[in-house]
């Protein structure tokens, strides 16, 4: 080994140690990254050149039609629709994941059977179903199971469209959420649930202070996933005549048959809310990321530390540090 | 300091700290505990030896309810651990009630389990603050005092991933003495760390003895058992199959596999 070193060492191109004390510490580089990143900017430019100069698309069309009143209106309800039916499905989910999750067998299997059912169920099937009720049920009423009832109402005056559409998406959320939470709650190893049994924590707050935060890095990109998805899934909608984004725009172009220019209005919609939706998700995401490595690069730093490729000066300047 | 031994019953004695009587326990068909009796007397340390898969984890874990036993009792301070005694039955007291009782028992475990999203201070004052009602200042200083006592004041701010083992499970001694308890489980404190780390922990522990704290410890480390403890118990098949002065227990054991065990370990 020694001998080997001192060979090695012997060769004239051999720095002397002096001069590897001194060098400059250079990060490395990688050109790969940057050449791939050039060719996709260079196709993403391409598109968005196409997308612009195509006079079929009609641009001052939809420029025309963004801020249209009946599309904002549509805009409006669709918001508010996918906000209402997120925060009932995750409730609801919430509870289905720790009815899954007990040791009791009832509800343990009806947690399942729920989960079963919603996800077995096309959504328009759903959603036609509670649209329908009335016919299947003209009269819901309040009582003692199987005993007298106390009052009762006529379904017909019960489920607009809105509130079936409301309904049956909070359902179909709550399926699929109770599975994400289900998901996020088993991959915090029990010895923490143990930890805090031992030191004397409630159930309440073992489960908001030390599972849930844990289960969250899994929770959290499963349901930005979910969300964004529902989003857009709120169109469904339309099938009940219910004025969301996507059918406000349909009505318009049904009369004037610009129908191009209208879906890119709706379109173009959609991406501004998924934008802010995805960069609300990074942040959700970095803020449980505590106590762990990752935390991730960003832009800036990536770039920084990628800067020697094109400047060698920027490496001085930010060099060993 | 004296031990108890499951015979300290006569009038007059002190009643022990733990007493646990006929205590048993199965997963499935298979007896894991098979009928222990052990007696702890406050302020004195036990020490827990045994083959693996003797029930020693498991007797520790029926110590504070973290597991449920099927015929015997655990007693702590004078109160049954997780039941009630009425009309010749045990009623498995409410999870609020046994809560409380924990409160009372403090454990370290083998993977040191500390919440590695919460910083050392937040690992320490969580527990005192939202189950005793401490002022958060009041336990953020008792925990920079119990810091200093394990050697890692200053580290408050330090996420656990950012320690050592033998750091991490000093913050881990640290948490459990934050909620003030009357006894602290040991389950192989030393087990998961590297040789070079394990004497600082069992110093912070000699240290605790010294200071008087009731403790059960499981441990391999026979030299630091016949050096702390007061009582070595062993157990094989779910039984204490020896007990008494760690001098006895440890160096001259009448049981068979006792002394194959400790033959091997030493
Ligand atoms: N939750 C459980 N479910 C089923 N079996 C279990 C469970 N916990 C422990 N056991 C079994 O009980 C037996 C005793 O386990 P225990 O953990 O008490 O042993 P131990 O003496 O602590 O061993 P070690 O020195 O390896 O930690 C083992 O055979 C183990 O497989
Ligand atoms: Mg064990």
């Amino acid at each position: 080994m020694t001998s080997d070193v001192s060979e090695r060492t012997a060769l004239p191109s051999a720095p002397a140690d002096e001069h590897l004390l001194t060098a400059r510490l250079v990060a490395p580089r990688r050109p790969g990254l940057w050449i791939s990143a050039a060719i996709l900017l260079v196709l993403a430019a391409m598109l968005i050149h196409t997308l612009v100069t195509n006079r079929r698309f009609q641009w001052p069309t939809v420029r025309g039609y963004f801020f249209e009143r009946s599309i904002l209106h549509g805009l409006e309800l669709t918001i508010w629709l996918t906000a209402a039916v997120l925060v009932t499905g995750y409730v609801i989910g919430t509870a289905v994941a720790a009815a899954r999750l007990s040791k009791n067998p009832v509800l343990k299997s009806l947690g399942f059977g729920f989960v079963w059912l919603i996800r077995s169920v096309p959504m328009l099937v759903q959603l036609l179903f509670w649209y329908e009720l009335a016919s299947l049920y003209p009269k819901l009423s309040l009582g003692i199971p199987f005993g007298p009832e106390f009052a009762s109402f006529k379904t017909a005056h019960l489920f607009g469209g809105i509130l079936a559409a409301y309904v049956a998406l909070s359902l179909d959320v709550a399926a699929f959420s109770a599975e994400i939470v289900r998901g996020g709650i088993l991959s915090v190893p029990a010895g923490q649930v143990e930890a805090a049994q031992a030191l004397g924590l409630g159930r309440g707050r073992i489960f908001r202070r030390i599972v849930l935060p844990q289960a969250m890095p899994a929770i959290v990109p499963a349901s930005g996933n979910l969300l964004i998805g529902m989003l857009k899934a709120t169109s469904i909608v339309s099938v009940i005549a219910v004025q969301d984004l996507l059918y406000s725009a349909q009505l318009i172009y049904n009369e004037n048959f610009q129908i191009i220019p209208l879906l890119l209005v709706a379109t173009l919609w959609y991406v501004v809310l998924t934008t802010v939706l995805s960069i609300g998700q990074y942040f959700v995401e970095r803020h449980y990321a505590r106590g762990t490595n990752r935390r991730g690069d960003g832009f800036a730093r990536l770039f920084r530390r990628n800067l020697p490729l094109f400047n060698r000066a920027g490496l001085a300047a930010g060099g060993r540090s | 300091m004296s031990a108890g031994t499951p015979q300290a019953g006569d009038a007059g004695a002190i009643r022990p700290l733990v007493r646990v009587r006929g205590l048993k326990k199965s997963f499935g068909s298979h007896r894991v505990l098979d009928g222990v009796d052990l007696d702890v007397a406050e302020g004195s340390v036990t020490v827990l030896l045994g083959p693996s898969g003797s029930g020693k984890s498991t007797l520790l874990r029926c110590v504070n309810h973290l597991e449920r036993p099927d015929a015997g009792f655990v007693e702590v301070a004078g109160e049954i651990v997780g039941y009630r005694y009425r009309d010749g039955r045990l009623h498995e007291l409410p999870g609020r009630e046994i809560t409380r009782q924990r409160t009372q028992v403090g454990m370290v475990f083998q993977q040191f389990n500390l919440f590695p999203h919460l910083t050392v201070l937040e690992n320490l004052i969580e527990a005192p603050v939202a189950v005793r009602g401490v002022p958060k200042p009041d336990a953020v200083a008792k925990a920079g005092e119990l810091l200093a006592r394990v050697g890692l004041d200053g580290r408050q701010s330090a996420y656990p991933r950012e320690l050592s083992g033998g750091q991490q499970q000093r913050v881990a001694i640290a948490r459990a003495l934050a909620m003030e308890p009357r006894l602290l489980l040991f389950d192989e404190p030393t087990s998961a760390l590297d040789p070079e780390l394990v004497g600082e922990v069992l110093g912070v522990i000699r240290d605790l003895a010294v200071g008087g704290m009731s403790m059960i410890i499981v441990t391999h480390e026979i030299g630091f058992a016949r050096e702390v403890a007061d009582q070595a118990v062993f157990l094989d098949g779910g039984r204490i199959v020896e007990s008494g002065a760690p001098a006895d227990v440890l160096d001259r054991p009448g049981n068979e596999r006792a002394r194959a065990f400790l033959s091997a370990v030493l």
